[in-house]
């Protein structure tokens, strides 16, 4: 490009011929081996919802197959082996290669539409996390169907997981994944960080932030602290099978409650990384659809911030039967309830916003007042596990099977659901039918409770979990089968969203730029959003800046339009500070993805691949770095 | 053998619903289970109230009538937002009173737990993959005897369970009795137990500890002072000797093929200290920690292909012919 275009600025060109020009810096290169080495946040945010989607739609299936070889006492649908497998792919997959993931990609795909720039921080970066997840899953994955799924439960606890009781490499899948997808995530939460705090669109101060973005960004703060512990677990545990180090070996003075302390100090937060997220899409769309701003904006906010801190403040609670020293775990229990109270705040101020409001029923609205409903009922046996003494009894039951679906279906799915419906149009510029959206709520609801809530009963009548079958002694044939018939309800109503998503893609009815009349960013710009975002960076005027300004948003003047450029704002106040160069895109970030997880899988066999491993990372990060002479930044 | 014929008798109704509690923590029969449930249920109605009040804001909030739909209100009222301030202050200092009666109730509750209590019989209790080891402690080595799978306590005081685990982590749990405690490896963990009336009440590991754990069940007889006595007394005694040829032949058998590398029968040369301890076989209510009923048909059936009825398990195939196998299962069945 030559200097002469690199220097054009917006003001010397008209909208039109400045849109073309920038739609073209800004695209993902053409042919496979450009898609292979896009940086658009976009396309990035895209492919990880449809991959954790199809990850969801294989531990969804192993989850409807355990369901059927429970439905009755001493089945033979699975065997014990293929039983076990199938409860550590599902939990592992649901929380690491899904759940995760899945809010992550959302994060990644809303937070520069919401706040107004062209690309996240760090986009090689992003493109680098997603191929490694991508290869984490596909990894874990083939080890099942080649029958080597990892079967010592998601949680891996040790000595259970050491090589004495599990020959040959399967928790050593299991323990790489978790590597592959930390990496990620660790990535994906730096690059949310940054974008937050540094690429806000001028005018977006602190208490102009959308929600959703808040719950982002608390999320990655979150996950930067706690993924951490859960590595160094996975580590600690490969170590152990591998080269003998003796962690948790109790001949040799090893501990096998440091594995658990370390695995929850991490695995509790996790459950509110998943769930902040969820709240925060719930608190996007109930204003657009109570036709107010959220009421409690600021009370809303610090809720999440309070969730995070006190969500690392009660790990405990789920190690309260082996044998900790009894009153000091009931330090957990204050702990444990206190999360409750900004949960509380979050539901009362979504039921002032609605009273107060003027509600539109759309189906996102449906699965978000879906969620209500479940989610506190999660939240009410969530207080009751809290609880020493009642948790003595229903720990490691169906009781807590179906409080955490409950908090992770009922609290995070269904809003995710209502997420789904809600920016579909924005990222296809289609409506999803209503009809069919209205069938998969009630399907969905129905399904999901009558999956699970027998469950209680079944975990209070003394079913353990984990378990690959019963005797037909027991009690628990009847609610069991009743609980398969739910969860096969619930399973159809994953198809009829598929079914929905490709009707409507193909033939729904056009959306136009702000099909639900929102009032964040994101609904200003057209959809499908153009690559460079906005054409023109929008300033931000208020809280609610679409509704605000009805005619047009005031934009700034004066951006590049010869290169990929973005501005970068202060922290608090979002004032224009610097026009920085945004990456090209590279494959590098490919190719680097590819260096390391063939080492991380390569380390499985031998200690060795760690060091001739370095060589190819070596390379491929010198590639990706490699200085191109491109302008630095101007103030 | 009174307690035995009634216990076997329950278990042969277990599947009429008079007996479908053996294993329900809402069926408490002993102190320690019934303070628990009392707790839960505390927890119920309390958090159903909250449920009912919750949902019914919601409703009222979504059906209320008012104007429909038009642009949104950018500046809602502000009379109205102080007033559901003002509400939504009040609903959080509710939830903060709730919980904090529902972490003071559990405290109090835990205390009670949590203080040492006198006990008069301590047993060790071991979990192995899968099966549990019963010791009976004593001062005098004499008084001390092993069994598997099932525990007999007298009712009305409380028993100390000292737990132990060789291998992975297992959970003790006889929700009828108590609430659980993980048995974890180079860890000491312990639970008293009391049952308040002579009755029999199924446990089962709650700890995933692989492949078999869906079958690592045990069975807590409590029974009156003197027929635990009885039955003390019998178990501290050897193994019945065989009383005729058949059973004898049985003996033999057991003590010159596999079985008795892993398996003990006091009195006899089976020494084995792997597998449960089978001297008064016989007596038990279940075979293969609770897997099936003990009765000859399922014996033969276990000893001959144990990975059929139990996958996985530790416990090998024995090449025995057919008389061999019957004479085994027949002694074995004779060691009351």
């Amino acid at each position: 490009m030559s200097a002469a275009a690199e220097r054009l600025r917006d003001t010397d060109i008209g909208e039109p011929e400045l849109e073309a020009r920038l739609v073209d810096i800004w695209k993902t290169p053409r042919g496979f081996f450009g898609w292979l080495s896009s940086v658009d946040h976009q396309q990035i945010a895209l492919r990880y919802i449809v991959t954790a989607f199809f990850f969801m739609a294989l531990a969804g299936i192993g989850a409807v197959l355990m369901r059927l070889q429970l439905a009755t006492p001493d089945a033979h649908v699975l065997g014990p082996d293929r039983y076990d497998q199938l409860f550590t792919m599902h939990g592992s997959t649901m929380m690491f290669l899904f759940a995760v993931p899945i809010m992550e990609a959302f994060a990644v795909y809303l937070v520069p539409l919401m706040i107004g720039t062209r690309n996240v921080a760090f986009p090689r970066l992003n493109a680098f996390g997603f191929w490694l997840y991508l290869f984490g899953g596909l990894f874990l994955w083939c080890c099942f169907f080649s029958n080597n799924g990892p079967d010592v439960g998601w949680f891996s606890y040790t000595p259970l997981s050491l090589t004495q009781y599990n020959v040959g490499h399967r928790a050593d899948f299991w323990a790489q994944m978790i590597t592959y997808t930390e990496v990620s995530g660790l990535a994906v939460a730096v690059e949310i960080i940054v974008t937050t705090f540094k690429m806000r669109a001028p005018g977006m101060s602190l208490e102009r932030i959308p929600i959703f973005v808040w719950g982002s960004l608390v999320t990655a703060f979150m996950i930067l602290f706690a993924m951490p512990s859960v590595m160094v677990a996975s580590t600690m545990l490969i170590l152990d099978r591998e080269v003998n180090t003796h962690f948790f070996d109790v001949a040799l003075g090893g501990d096998n409650i440091l594995f658990q302390h370390l695995f929850w100090f991490f695995g509790h937060p996790e459950v509110y990384f998943i769930f902040i997220p969820a709240t925060a899409f719930v608190s996007s769309i109930i204003p657009t659809f109570a036709r107010r701003p959220m009421f409690g904006q600021a009370a809303v906010v610090l809720s999440l911030i309070a969730t995070a801190f006190l969500s690392f403040g009660l790990w405990v609670h789920h190690m309260f039967v082996t044998g900790l020293p009894r009153l000091g775990e009931s330090f957990f229990t204050a702990s444990s309830m206190a999360i409750a109270v900004p949960s509380g705040i979050q539901i009362f101020c979504w039921i002032a916003t609605l009273w107060s409001g003027r509600p539109v029923f759309r189906t996102p609205l449906l699965f978000v007042l879906g969620f209500i409903f479940n989610f506190v009922i999660g939240g009410l046996t969530g207080v009751m596990v809290a609880s020493v003494p009642i948790d003595t009894q229903v720990h490691d039951t169906y009781f807590v099977v179906a409080h955490f679906h409950y908090v992770l279906i009922g609290g995070s799915v269904f809003p995710l659901i209502a997420a789904v419906y809600y920016w579909f149009p924005k990222v296809s510029g289609r409506m999803l039918s209503e009809t069919l959206g209205r069938w998969n709520f009630w399907i969905a609801f129905v399904g999901f409770n009558v999956a699970f809530f027998p469950m209680h009963i079944l975990g209070l009548e003394g079913m353990p979990r984990r378990i690959y079958t019963y005797s037909a002694d027991m009690p628990w044939g009847p609610l069991n089968f009743l609980s398969t018939v739910g969860a096969v309800i619930f399973a159809l109503s994953f198809l009829l969203l598929l079914w929905n998503m490709i009707r409507s893609g193909l033939h729904g009815e056009a959306a136009g730029p702000n099909p639900w009349d929102g009032d964040t960013l994101e609904w200003a710009t057209p959809s499908p959003p153009p690559p460079q975002n906005f054409t023109r960076i929008p300033v931000v005027t208020g809280a609610a800046p679409v509704w605000e300004n009805r005619e047009a948003l005031p934009v700034i003047a004066g951006m590049s339009a010869g290169k990929r450029e973005i501005l970068v704002s202060t922290l608090t106040e979002a004032e224009p500070d610097v026009r920085e160069t945004s990456p090209e895109p590279s494959i590098w970030p490919l190719f680097a993805a590819i260096a390391v997880g063939v080492t991380f899988l390569w380390s499985i066999y031998t200690p060795w691949a760690i060091v001739y491993g370095a060589i190819p990372i070596a390379v491929t990060l010198t590639g990706w770095f490699w200085p191109k002479n491109t302008t630095e930044d101007e103030s | 053998m009174k307690g035995f014929a009634a216990g076997f008798g329950c278990l042969a109704a277990l599947t009429l619903p008079a007996c479908s509690s053996v294993q329900s923590a809402l069926a408490p029969e002993g102190d320690t289970a019934r303070a628990i449930l009392q707790l839960f249920l505390l927890f119920v109605v309390v958090c159903t109230a909250v449920f009912v009040v919750v949902m019914a804001s919601l409703l009222v909030a979504i059906v209320r009538r008012r104007a429909a739909a038009v642009d949104p209100v950018l500046r809602p009222d502000p009379a109205e937002e102080r007033r559901m301030a003002w509400i939504i202050g009040a609903g959080v200092a509710a939830t903060v009173i709730i919980l904090t009666i529902f972490t003071f109730a559990s405290f109090l509750t835990n205390k009670s737990f949590a203080e040492p209590r006198p006990h008069g019989l301590t047993i060790k209790v071991t979990g192995h993959q899968w099966w549990w080891q019963v010791n009976y402690e004593a001062h005098d080595a004499s008084q001390t005897f092993e069994t598997a799978n099932e525990i007999h306590i007298p009712v009305g005081q409380p028993v100390k369970l000292d737990f132990e685990s060789p291998d992975v982590i297992h959970s003790f749990w006889v929700p009828n009795l108590a609430g659980k405690q993980d048995l974890i490896p180079g860890r000491y963990t312990t639970l008293t137990v009391k049952a308040d009336k002579p009755g029999i009440f199924r446990g089962q590991c709650a700890e995933y500890c692989g492949i078999q754990h869906a079958h690592m069940a045990m069975y807590v007889v409590a029974q009156n002072q003197s027929d635990f006595e009885r039955w003390r007394a019998q178990q501290l005694k050897s193994a019945e000797a065989p009383s005729n040829a058949d059973l004898g032949h049985g003996q033999q058998v057991f003590q010159s093929s596999a079985c008795a590398m892993c398996h003990t029968i006091g009195g006899t040369n089976a020494g084995g200290q792997v597998g449960p301890d089978l001297t008064h076989f016989g007596s038990r209510m279940t075979i293969a920690a609770g897997t099936a009923r003990n009765s000859m048909g399922n014996l033969t059936g276990w000893i001959a292909d144990p990975q059929r009825m139990k996958p996985y398990t530790r416990m090998p195939a024995v090449a025995l012919t057919g008389p061999d196998l019957i004479a085994v299962s027949h002694y074995l069945e004779s060691l009351k």
